[in-house]
């Protein structure tokens, strides 16, 4: 984290932004891989399951930092625990109401929200120490860069994988689905590609810093 | 399901719906600690104790709940549970085996938030296993995630001789490898029954 401890953050742009991209959960600290990986075979799942993720973490957040100044130092994991595990029986019961259907597809992987270690991460590092509405930004932030990395898994693998986006048919009736997407192994793969690509820009970028600083170098 | 033997119990939790590769439970300290053989071994036994505890703790609790009719904090009970079977197990290490604690480093709390200890608590939840059943899911479970995390670490020290392109080395290389591992327990599809 680049916060120092203790030390307010001002709110600014970069309080959100820096979720979505420089520290994307999921593609740049690696974190809360599992619903990551087992709930992407379709792209409506995995707009379901990040929103539910992005609610607990807003709500546990926003309450971690209400109480930061009352929580004993020895017992905060346990009670970021148990203030995650609460929000999580919210969402589970709210979506078993609204779709038994998204509700069976999802699976456990809903009350596993609470082992998810974004949600953890994120109390401990940032919640527990920020004030109120930078919280709630960085909060916000963190979701939408999860449902992200989860959109940007789903859509690849549902479209690879069964030839449809949101279940609407993208090929014709002639296209032979690359079933293995959908599969446990294609989340393993789609997600090692994705990663390869950011790799790949990154080293690139690297790169041209590198010969444009010898170029002006060698002018001057 | 009741009727389910339990050598086929086990063998759908160890290799057929391994917890790992075909259910993606656990998968940050199959990534964080598999580097060494000798690491993943003592995690995947630290995992199979605290998934031990957990399970049998998880069916008491369960009974108790369904009597006072409080299902709904079932969720809440679990991680509870957890969490102090995995102090349990952290005093342990430290006491007995200090350079164990410290090779396992941050991962030894983080078994709390692994999900596979979570899941089997309500995977065994949801399936109604009996008492005998439950603990024979968990020592499956347990073997599974030892298995999987023995079999990226004998592949991870290979491929530190190798000379891969600079652009997929680390995770990128790493979940290429965890999909072939995946791939190849496919093949086990069907040997202990279908039901996830």
């Amino acid at each position: 984290m680049a916060e120092l401890p203790n030390q307010q953050e001002s709110l600014s742009l970069d309080t959100f932004v820096r979720g979505l991209w420089e520290e994307n959960p999921v593609f740049v600290m690696l974190l809360g891989m599992c619903p990551v990986l087992a709930v992407t075979n379709t792209t409506v799942n995995a707009i379901a399951m990040g929103l539910a993720t992005t609610f607990v973490l807003v709500c546990s957040s926003l309450l971690v930092s209400l109480l930061r100044n009352w929580i004993p130092k020895q017992v905060r994991i346990a009670s970021y625990i148990v203030i995650i595990a609460t929000f999580v029986t919210v969402v589970d019961y709210a979506i078993q109401a609204i779709s038994l259907e998204l509700y069976a597809a999802l699976g456990a992987f809903i009350q596993l929200i609470v082992a998810n270690c974004v949600i953890l991460g994120r109390a401990e590092a940032y919640a527990s120490k920020q004030r109120l509405h930078t919280t709630l930004v960085n909060s916000l932030g963190m979701g939408a860069g999860f449902t992200l990395a989860l959109l940007s898994l789903g859509t690849v693998r549902e479209v690879l994988g069964n030839g449809t986006i949101l279940g609407i048919p993208l090929f014709g009736a002639d296209f032979q689905p690359w079933v293995v997407m959908i599969l446990p192994p294609g989340g393993f793969f789609v997600l090692g590609a994705w990663l390869l690509l950011f790799n790949w820009l990154r080293l690139r970028k690297e790169r041209r810093l590198q010969a444009a600083a010898a170029e002006s170098a060698y002018a001057r | 399901m009741h009727a389910e033997p339990l050598s086929l119990i086990f063998l759908n939790a160890a290799v057929v719906n391994n917890f790992v590769l075909a259910l993606f439970l656990g998968i940050c300290p199959f990534l964080g600690v598999s580097a060494k053989k000798e690491t993943a071994w003592n995690m995947g036994l630290a995992t199979m104790f605290v998934m031990l505890v957990s399970s049998a703790a998880a069916y008491g609790i369960n009974w108790v709940l369904g009597e006072l009719q409080l299902e709904f904090l079932r969720l809440i009970c679990y991680i509870a549970v957890i969490a102090s079977a995995v102090q349990l197990v952290e005093m342990f290490v430290k006491r007995f085996s200090p350079a164990l604690f410290r090779s396992l480093g941050i991962f030894l709390p983080l078994i709390t938030t692994n999900c596979a200890i979570l899941g089997l608590a309500l995977f065994q939840t949801a399936k109604e296993y009996d008492f005998v059943q439950s603990l024979v899911y968990a020592v499956g479970a347990g073997v599974g995630f030892t298995l999987a995390l023995m079999l990226m670490a004998g592949l991870r020290e290979k491929l530190a001789l190798a000379r891969v392109p600079r652009v997929s080395e680390g995770a990128a290389m790493s979940l290429m490898l965890a999909g072939l591992l995946s791939l190849a327990f496919m093949g086990f599809a069907g040997l202990g029954g279908s039901h996830g």
